[in-house]
Parts: structure tokens; sequence; C-alpha cells
């Protein structure tokens, strides 16, 4: 492990047996897990680089256990690392030696659909999928839909701000959450928004989706969920340049038309998945682009026209339209399995995820054909390209020694390139452990003791998931003295009325 | 003694905070002012006026996106836009008619502070759904930033989404930068009349649950219909529901909805232009501007939609109101009263869920009544911890929200 952890507590260490036993006097039964053997499955997440078994596992079923769980390792200044299904790329459920490891995976029930409302509600180790499975005979659906949706809970959605090919149409999970129940480090109990739009006050909510399980325990989740789309229908081009395909997103945007989805990969990419699925992708192109167009069939029909017209007029060197669900799916199938298509062309792959200005996209790729080169390692993109979020596979062979360290150092000369060229380290897979000690390449340390003081607010002992998204932890009275610059400052230079 | 500092740049301002924490001043913070009468009255020393930042620095049309310094007047950035064919899609409502002062005021700065949103909010959602980075000065005195430019983002805490509705309480915003859409190309609206409101929560129900993409669905009851533009010779209740779109779409999803509404009651649509002007009046509650009924007490409410119909079955007669948000959203005037009404409606809202915001009510009352909704014990020490967090001597925009925060 290249990433250093906070410091394991003795102390706590010393107590394991006491404290098995209080958690289990809290949760009984098979709910508190101690064995070696047993915690295996928890000791890392999607991230496999990073491994390390918990103190013990606690997986509560109801939100008075969490309470008790927290409250109970807040008073005992233990450490706890929250866990949904354990598909963060970013190691945000990485357990800690001397630290509990809660388990959500027991919350598992689908609490009220309500149609009048549009909502769901729902317990935080629903899938993904299972929100949009509950309501997809009556035609509804949940929008974010992450690539990880048949495993990834709604929970851990919350917790990363999930994403996923829809989200420049339909936004992200902070855009479509309403309300949840959330139990500080504590053990209070908190109940934040509802079935109605907008806080009351602060927004909360808005704070808590994305703070990478830092902050709180989600223990009840209300999502709105919509009428699906009459009708979708996707296009599949092939440009001679990445360029050219860029200059055709920007234009169907220009052109004020935002597609469901919009997708695009590199020739690497192309190759590795065609070998894969035989999805009839053309091998001759430098760049693909797949756009989703949905709504009403009248809408699609002429929005397709017109991607059409912008596609040829861009130097499009293939173009399919589909015509049927069969076909457009097909055209999805390979896209949707990049990931496992990249994985068979290689032992291992070190997935990316930075997010730049589009217009940057024919820069970033040379760049990086350029670090491809110096680092010895393949690259291959995709890309979601209507909002700049890409995703460089980077192939290594983890039994080849110095490999996976030469991979970190190719991901991380990416992303800082995607920070210097206006972008981010992350659009939705999360710091985590993985780009924690990138943080001081976008933010300042004012920037990030910022974060930090409003992470006191929440949690003043700095108890949940440490060593997660900050490389300097600061304890909270530290970072809440003030200096403030009385008698130095002269009378501001200011106009004054 | 001068009470007004004018920074220049977002340098003086950080100036101004630090100098403010040393002398223990209290600043108000504006842009325009054009929203200085919505919250509680605050006691403050000096003024911080940010209108001087102004100007946009960065507009990328094919990247959605737009950055301005925070006083930049919210008007020039919605001509800008517009000339592109665009918009700021969470249609940002204009307080300045029902504060009585004029409209087409304020400052980016100011809308996002306020998370302003209008009908559209129920497709594209508010001011803090397309608020991607920006700069600011705690009330500590230090320049912080979050966010970026780039519409995905995950990296670190989304700050955004805590500055947009705070009021000016935690950090004064220097420079901020937003996401900006297509604007559509044309719209019509659907208009069932005659509906109670009952009727009318459940219409809209139907009307969201429809795959027709409503991006617009009011009730105007038959006391206030006559108030907005192209109704006043409206002798009931109108119920409207707004379709955007390309031309072949629209006309499809018109006949769809138009079908489907036809068993509530009779149905009516207008064309473009009437239906703009129409969803103008919705977004700036017409009926309680232009010197309108100003001697109401204007409310705002926020509940779940399907219910919002009870609210006018537990209120007091007397009381004028309308419904946006497909019922979500109840713009009520109370009729006079020590309160302003407010124990009626937090009552109403306990039993709702949501929250009740007190819009125009003269200053002694905001003093007195809670204006933003009261908040359960542990949200409310969490509100106040997470004040301190950002500006721990509370010196920005002191009590505006909450007395203490």
């Amino acid at each position: 492990m290249s990433v250093r952890m906070p410091p394991a507590d003795k102390a706590v260490l010393s107590r394991r047996e006491e404290i098995v036993r209080a958690l289990r006097a809290i949760v009984p039964g098979e709910g508190v897990i101690s064995g070696d053997i047993e915690m295996r499955p928890y000791e890392s997440d999607g991230l496999t680089a990073y491994r390390q078994l918990p103190m013990v596992v606690v997986l509560p079923s109801t939100t008075q256990q969490v309470s008790e769980v927290l409250r109970y390792c807040h008073q005992n200044r233990i450490k706890v690392v929250p866990r949904g299904a354990g598909t963060s790329l970013s190691g945000g459920a990485l357990p800690l030696e001397d630290g509990v490891l809660l388990g959500m995976g027991k919350f598992s029930r689908i609490r009220e659909i309500d149609y009048a409302n549009r909502v769901v509600v729902a317990e935080p180790g629903v899938t993904n999928l299972g929100v949009s499975k509950a309501v997809e005979d009556d035609g509804f659906y949940y929008a974010p839909d992450p690539s990880s949706q048949i495993a990834c809970t709604i929970g851990g959605n919350i917790a990363e701000n999930s994403g996923g090919v829809h989200c420049l149409k339909y936004g992200m999970t902070t855009n479509n959450v309403l309300g949840c129940e959330l139990v500080l480090m504590t053990g209070e109990i908190l109940r934040i928004g509802g079935k109605h739009l907008d806080a009351g006050g602060y927004d909360l909510l808005g704070i808590i989706t994305g703070s990478e399980g830092l902050l709180g325990v989600v223990t009840e989740i209300t999502v709105r969920i919509l009428k699906k789309p009459e009708t979708a229908r996707a296009l599949l081009v092939g440009f001679p340049t990445s360029e050219d395909a860029g200059e055709c997103v920007g234009r169907i945007i220009g052109a004020g038309i935002i597609p469901g989805g919009m997708e695009m990969m590199d020739k690497p990419a192309i190759h590795a998945v065609e070998e894969f699925v035989h999805a009839g992708y053309p091998l001759d192109v430098e760049a693909l682009l797949i756009v989703e167009l949905d709504g009403g069939k009248a809408e699609v029909d002429h929005l397709i026209e017109r991607v059409e017209a912008i596609a040829r007029a861009c130097r499009a060197s293939t173009l399919r339209i589909s015509n049927n669900e069969e076909e457009r799916l097909l055209f999805w199938a390979g896209r949707k399995a990049a990931f496992p298509a990249v994985g068979r062309i290689s032992p291992d792959y070190y997935c990316m995820d930075g997010t730049i200005p589009r217009a940057q996209l024919p820069l970033v790729l040379a760049r990086m054909r350029e670090m491809s080169k110096k680092y010895d390692l393949q690259v291959a993109n995709v890309f979601h390209a209507g909002d700049g979020n890409l995703h460089p596979l980077i192939l290594y062979d983890a039994n080849n020694p110095g490999e996976l360290e030469r991979a970190e150092a190719f991901g991380s000369d990416v992303l800082r390139l995607c920070v210097e060229v206006g972008g981010v380290l992350t659009g939705e897979h999360g710091v985590g452990v993985e780009k924690r000690d990138l943080m001081p390449a976008m933010f300042s340390e004012i920037d990030l003791n910022q974060q930090q003081r409003l992470k006191c607010a929440f949690d003043s002992e700095g108890l949940l998931n440490p060593g997660k998204v900050f490389p300097q932890l600061h304890r909270c009275a530290e970072l809440g003295r003030m200096h403030v610059r009385a008698g130095k400052v002269a009378f501001p230079d200011i106009p004054r009325f | 003694m001068p009470d007004v500092l004018k920074p220049r740049d977002a340098r003086d301002v950080e100036n101004a905070v630090v100098w403010a924490l040393a002398e223990g001043k209290r600043l108000d913070v504006v842009g325009q002012g054009s929203k200085r009468l919505l919250g509680r009255p605050s006691q403050t020393d000096l003024t911080l006026d940010l209108s001087a930042l102004s100007g946009v620095t960065l507009y990328e049309p094919e990247e959605l996106v737009l950055s301005a310094r925070a006083g930049t007047p919210i008007a020039e950035i919605e001509k800008l836009v517009a000339d592109k064919g665009q918009e700021l899609a969470f249609e940002p409502l204009d307080y300045g008619p029902m504060l009585g002062l004029p409209s087409g005021r304020g400052t980016i700065g100011g809308v996002l502070a306020a998370n302003l949103a209008g009908p559209r909010r129920i497709k594209a959602g508010a001011a803090r759904d397309h608020f991607l980075g920006f700069s600011a000065v705690s009330g500590r005195g230090e320049t912080f930033k979050s966010g970026g430019r780039v519409v995905k983002n995950v990296t670190g805490y989304d700050l955004c989404k805590l500055l947009a509705g705070s009021f000016g309480t935690l950090a004064v915003m220097t420079d901020v930068t937003i996401k900006t859409l297509p604007r559509a190309e044309s719209e019509v609206s659907v208009m069932v009349l005659g509906l109670d409101d009952r009727q009318a929560c459940v219409a809209m129900a139907e009307a969201m649950g429809s795959s027709c993409e409503v991006s617009g669905a009011a009730h105007l009851p038959a006391h206030l219909v006559m108030h907005f533009e192209g109704l006043k010779a409206q002798g009931q209740a109108a119920t409207v529901l707004r379709l955007e779109g390309v031309g072949p779409s629209i006309a499809h999803r018109k006949s769809v909805l138009a079908a489907m509404m036809k068993r509530h009651g009779q149905v009516e649509t207008l064309d473009e232009t009437a239906s703009r002007r129409l969803w103008r009046d919705i977004r700036d509650a017409a009926p309680f501007g232009h010197g309108l009924e100003a001697d109401r007490a204007l409310w705002r409410l926020s509940v779940p939609p399907a219910r919002g119909f009870e609210l006018g079955e537990m209120v007091s007669t007397g009381a004028q109101m309308f419904y946006d948000w497909a019922g979500g959203l109840i713009w009520i005037g109370m009729p006079q009263a020590e309160d302003a009404g407010a124990l009626q409606l937090r009552d109403a809202v306990a039993i709702l869920g949501g929250h009740a915001t007190l819009i125009r009510a003269p200053a002694a009352m905001r003093a007195a009544v809670d204006v933003f909704e009261p908040q359960d014990n542990g949200v409310a020490a969490l509100t106040k911890r997470v004040k301190e967090s950002f500006d721990p001597r509370g010196i920005l925009n002191p009590g505006r929200m909450w007395a203490g925060v």
C-alpha cells in the first residue's frame, strides 16, 4: 500500500475483545463479524490495490443500532468506516486496522413508493438498479445510472454523488435526492428534507451528498423518480480524428441539443470492446461517438436528423442510426462492456476519473499519448463526452515488479493534467484514498482547512472515515483557532460612502 | 462615520472582512440590495456593497459554462446568454415587485445566495443545481474556493450547495461559475379550467407522471386568476401545464396532454406568446406584486406536491393563494394577524412536511416571527456549528436567517 493511513490507535487495538463484546450487545447474532477469514470479503472495495482487514465488522439492521454503535464508538474514540456494497473505485470504504467497518447491507428494503409525489423512500442498502426495478412496471425509473448500478447501493451513491451516462441531461445523485435520515458520529439522529423541494435552511443534504462517508451515516433516503421517456434512439458515429469527434460534441450542444447520453471512445478502447462484444464498431476510426436522444417519438426523430447533419458536417467517416431497441442496445453493449473488455486484454487496469473542459480533449489525449510512451504503459480512453468526464484505463500487470507503481504515477500525471487545463481530479468516482494526496494540486491549504472545519461541525473528533479525502488531518481545535490580525490591519483602503 | 464599504475587487473584500474582524464590526453583505427586505432584520454596523465586483469573466456556450464576479447584474447575464440561445434553466424569480421594488434588479451572487428558482424547478432544479464553483471570503477573513468550471465534479465537499441559500451568512462570494443551458425553441401551455384545488393537484400529478415532460405546472384558483397576465377575463380557476422544446415535439406532446386532461375539465391551449407572459407572472407571483395586496403578509411554502391542496383546507378563510411546482410551491397572502399567520402555516407544514418562509412583512414582524422555518433541535445545533465553521465571530449577515446564526 503506497498511501499512508492514520496511525493505528494501540490503546483501541488492545481493547479489541472488549469492543467486540460491547458491539455484540448492540447488534446481536451474526451482525458482528470478528474472525479474520470471515472479515476477508470486507478488506477492500473496488480499488483492489489497497487492502486492510478492519478491527471488526458490524452489520446493523436498524437506525437505532446504527445510532448506538456510533455513540459507543464516539464515547470510546473508535474510528468507523461506513460501507455500502463496496464498489467504490477510490477506496472510500477501505477499512482501518483500528476501525469498525460499518456495513449497511442489511438496510435493503424499499420503504415507500409514492407515485403522486414521484418519490421512492429507500433504505441505503437498496441497489441503484433496485430503485428503478421497483417502479419499472409503472413506467418510472431513477435517473442516475452509474455503471456499477447492478451492485452499488443508493447509500453509496449519496456518499459519492454518483453520476452515470445520463447525467448531462438528468443530473447526478445530488440533483435527484430530496431527503434523508442521517446519524451523526455522536449517535444523534437527524431528518433532513423530505418529499418537498429545497431545504428550508442551509442545504445540508447537498453537503452530505458527495461527502464520502465523512459526515454521517445515512439510514434512509428519499429520491425522485421520473417517467421513462417514450422512446430512445442512438447514433453510432466514427471519426478520423478525436478533434473531429470533439468538434461534433461541441456543435451538438451549441445547436441547443442536450442528448440523454453522449459517449466517446478512443481507438484502443474501440478495438478492445469490439474483440470482446462484436457490436459492429468500426475499427478504422480514431474516435467513436454514441449519441442517444430520448423523449417523445416526434422529438427524437427530429433531433436524430439534426445530429446526423452535424456529424456529417464534422467529417464523420461512419454513421449508423438505431432503428429499433435491439440495435440501440447493441450500440451501447460495447461501451457498457468497456471496462471488462480492457480487463480481458490486460492482466490489470487502473481506471482514472478526471473531468476537463471539453474543448481541451485533443490536447489532453495528445499529452496522454506522450505519457503512455514515457511510462511504457498502454492507455485506452472512454469519455462521458457531454460533460467532459474522462476515464483513461491504464493497462498494467501487477505481477511485473514496479508496474503498479508506474501505473499510479501515470494516473497521477493524468489527473494533474486535468487540473492544469481547468478541470478537476474526479468527476464521479470520489477522492477516497486514491486521489487524497493529489488534493493540493487543486486546493490550497486554506481551501482544504475550510472543508475540514465543515467536517468538524459534523464530527468533532474526526472519527468517521478518517484518512479519506484529506491529505493532512488536523484536530478541530487547531482548525478553529483564529489569528485575528488586530492592530496590524490599517483602515482598509476601500471606497466608503 | 461612513456606513458603506464598496470593495473594488476580491482583494478589497478580503481586506474589508479582515478589518471588520479586527474591529469587531458586523457586515451587511449586499449586491444591489434587491432582496434586502427578505429575511430577519440583521443587526449590522456596516454595509459591504459588492456591486462594484461586476463583469462576466468567462462564457463558453458550447461548454455550458459562465463565470462572473458576484456583483454582476443578473439582467446582464440573462441578456448575454439569451443572445446565444441559452438561459439559466432554473428560471430565477424576481422578488422586486412583490417587495415593492423595481423589477429586473439583483446580482448573480444574490441569485445564488437566495437559491432562487422558478416554475421550471420541478424539471431543471434550483440555483443550487446549476452552481459549479466559487471563490469567497469566509468570516475568518480567508479567501477560499470550491468546485470548478466543469459540470461533473465530486472533488471535495460540494460547498456550492451550502452557499446556495445561505443568504450571505457563511462567506462573501466574489467570483462564481454557473451552468448555462440551451433555451427551448418554443413553448405552449395546456390549461384546464374550473378545477378546485384538490382536483388540480390530482390533474397536475397525472401530468407530471406522464412522459409529456411538463416543465411548469401551476394552479391559479378563481379568486386570484384575474391577476395573471392574459387571464383578466377568466372567471374560473385555471390549471396550467407548460411544454417546452422543439416545434414537432411540442405539437405531439400537446395533443397527448390535452387528451389526457380532458377527463378533468374543459381544456384550452395558450400559444407561445401568451404562455411566456403567463409563466413570467407565475414565476414572480404577480398577484402579490405591483402593489397588489401589499398589506398582506406574503409567504412561500414548499410541501409535498400531492398534498399542496390540503393547505388550503387548513388555513383561515380570507387567505389568498396559488400553487406552482405541481402543487409543491404555495404562494399565500395571509389576512392581517398579529403573527402574520405564522402559527397556522407552521402547524400546517408540520403535518404536511416542508417549510414556510415569510417573504414580505414589515421589519418589526420579521423580527418577531421566524422568517425561515424553525428547525428541530438537532438540525438547529448543526446549522449553528456549520455557521461557526465559516464565520466563528458571526460578522456576516448575523441573524439574517435565524437568531444566533
